[in-house]
């Protein structure tokens, strides 16, 4: 299935990129998660466990356990701070 | 225009015409404003200017739910947020809250809560240029954290 990924603030600059289409098969947003990290380099750092970042699916903030479908728009982030 | 406004937008605001038109009401007893401003001490100590982003979409729906919350505990005739992006130089406002109420009491939390949720929840994020031209994104704060958390 196609995903819509987008990437904000930090995350944007190590991953060196604001978004991208990707085919996957991630049943969920941990399994995208791990499908990332799998890519080495600054996705394995910045998405490992411990690390701190939000998930946002189609705009709403969601956890690893949430399903994907296909069209989605997953955002990856770090924690906010505007204001 | 609407009572309750959204505004996300590069340009600057009017304070005191915003001000203006939320007293127009003859319900509105109370009114109170939070304005945030780019200042020199962050993060670094010589920020020369901030560069916002956001998320957008998500960032308007993001300020309506904070605004619909506040609506729910608090008897509000009226409330307006803008939020600026992209570059603001030292000085320069970065959000206006508004908030309008019969009683001073509900406009006066109701501005602080909705700062306090922004703060957290909605989808910005500072990134600190110094007078030098060196940047860095802004950490998040656990104080910012705790002061959410006492809505709860």
């Amino acid at each position: 299935m196609k995903l819509k990924l987008l990437y904000f603030a930090r995350l944007k600059d190590a991953f060196g990129r604001d978004h991208e289409t990707l085919e996957s098969d991630a049943a969920s947003v941990g399994a995208l998660l791990a499908e990332l990290r799998a890519r080495g380099g600054a996705w394995a750092d910045e998405l490992a466990e411990g690390r701190v970042f939000r998930v946002a699916l189609n705009q709403e903030l969601a956890t690893a356990d949430a399903g994907l479908a296909t069209g989605d728009e997953v955002a990856i982030f770090p924690p906010v701070t505007g204001g | 225009m609407d009572a309750f406004t959204i505004r996300v937008d590069a340009a600057a605001f009017d304070a005191g015409q915003e001000i203006a038109r939320l007293s127009a009401d003859p319900g509105v007893g109370a009114v109170v404003s939070f304005v945030g401003v780019v200042r020199r001490h962050g993060d670094g100590d010589n920020v020369a200017a901030l560069e916002l982003e956001h998320y957008p979409g998500m960032t308007e729906k993001s300020l309506a739910a904070i605004v619909a919350e506040a609506r729910a505990r608090w008897p509000l005739s009226a409330a307006l947020i803008h939020h600026r992006v992209g570059r603001l130089a030292l000085g320069e406002p970065i959000v206006l809250v508004v908030t309008a109420s019969a009683h001073r009491a509900a406009a006066f939390a109701a501005c602080e809560f909705l700062m306090d949720f922004l703060k957290t929840q909605a989808p910005f994020w500072k990134k600190e240029i110094d007078a030098d031209g060196h940047s860095r994104w802004v950490e998040a704060k656990s104080s910012d954290e705790g002061a959410a958390g006492r809505w709860q």
